[in-house]
């Protein structure tokens, strides 16, 4: 499968989330039950699906890692994982606004969905700590990629233990007994979502072309003033080809 | 709870998307920050191999 250049996947990224943004500040309507601060849905879940599907995929580069020790899965899973983290401080921090606009507090404790998230956002955390405080490279992949498959199959496990939780706290907008959202407000969120997969996919492809770069300078380096020289380079994955990796 | 009035909610509303803009945002200047540090690593190294002895043409064959 061929991907589009990064710079075209930027602009199509822009102009889709822009699309979505605009879909839903023009377009849908307001939510009957909570009014304009449902907006902020649009925004909070597509975030919240993209960083937990990223754990996933993350999961799926390190079961590739593991039965091929190619490095460049290595670094796929690890950049998955770090823009997961990144969106899943964007996930916390929009919802925290939003349960303060609608139920008066930042965080509620005796919410599932929220703690169960909190819970995978701080299990991902670990991460860091846990590659870099391996020297051996090698290993420390190794142990990053059974971590990542080991953590990636928590994600589905606790998305289905929240579905099931009986709580009535947390807003159920999809297939709810009530009926569920009107067909614009679908519309919009699926514009908003498309937005945001495309947005991590390429920020992922943007880091890993990083990475390589930076990968591929210090083999430079290391070739024109010998080997002796410490040099600056990834921290990760320093086999990574000069090509700029895809996702997938 | 009530449905906040509009000119409560847009506070919010504004604060959440300029949040999301603020990170991505942040993550780009990061990221540019870094790809800087390598395009003025490569101008070292290619001045570095402008530098170095060619090879004369009793070397080469």
């Amino acid at each position: 499968m061929r991907f589009p250049s990064l710079r075209a996947q930027a602009a199509i990224t822009v102009a889709v989330l822009a699309a979505g943004f605009a879909l839903v500040f023009f377009y849908a309507p307001n939510d009957a039950d909570q009014g304009f601060i449902q907006k902020i849905f649009y925004l909070h879940v597509p975030l919240a699906i993209c960083a937990l599907a990223g754990f996933v995929v993350a999961a799926i580069h390190a079961i590739r890692h593991l039965r091929s020790l190619d490095p460049v899965h290595d670094a796929r899973a690890y950049v998955s994982i770090h823009l997961s983290v990144i969106f899943g401080v964007a996930v916390l921090l929009t919802g925290s606004i939003w349960a303060r606009a609608s139920w008066g507090k930042w965080w509620v404790w005796d919410e599932p969905t929220l703690v169960s998230f909190l819970i995978v956002f701080l299990l991902y955390a670990t991460y860091y700590p846990l590659r870099y405080a391996i020297e051996d490279r090698d290993r420390q992949a190794r142990y990053a990629s059974v971590f990542a498959i080991t953590a990636g199959a928590f994600v589905p496990l606790n998305f289905m233990a929240v579905r099931a939780a009986q709580s009535l706290v947390h807003p159920r907008v999809f297939a709810t007994a009530e009926g569920g959202m009107p067909l614009r407000m679908w519309i919009a969120f699926a514009v908003c979502l498309a937005g945001m997969a495309l947005l991590w996919t390429s920020l992922v492809r943007f880091e890993l072309a990083a990475k390589s770069a930076s990968a591929s300078l210090s083999r430079l380096r290391r070739s024109l003033e010998g080997e002796t020289y410490v040099t600056s380079g990834s921290r990760i994955a320093p086999g990574v080809p000069s090509r700029a990796p895809s996702p997938g | 709870m009530p449905a906040l009035p509009l000119d409560e909610a847009g506070k919010y509303v504004a604060a959440a998307y300029i949040v999301f803009l603020a990170l991505v945002l942040a993550y780009v200047a990061i990221m540019a920050a870094k790809l800087q540090r390598i395009e003025r690593e490569l101008g070292e190294l290619a001045e570095l191999a402008e530098d170095r002895p060619r090879p004369s043409r009793e070397e080469l064959v």
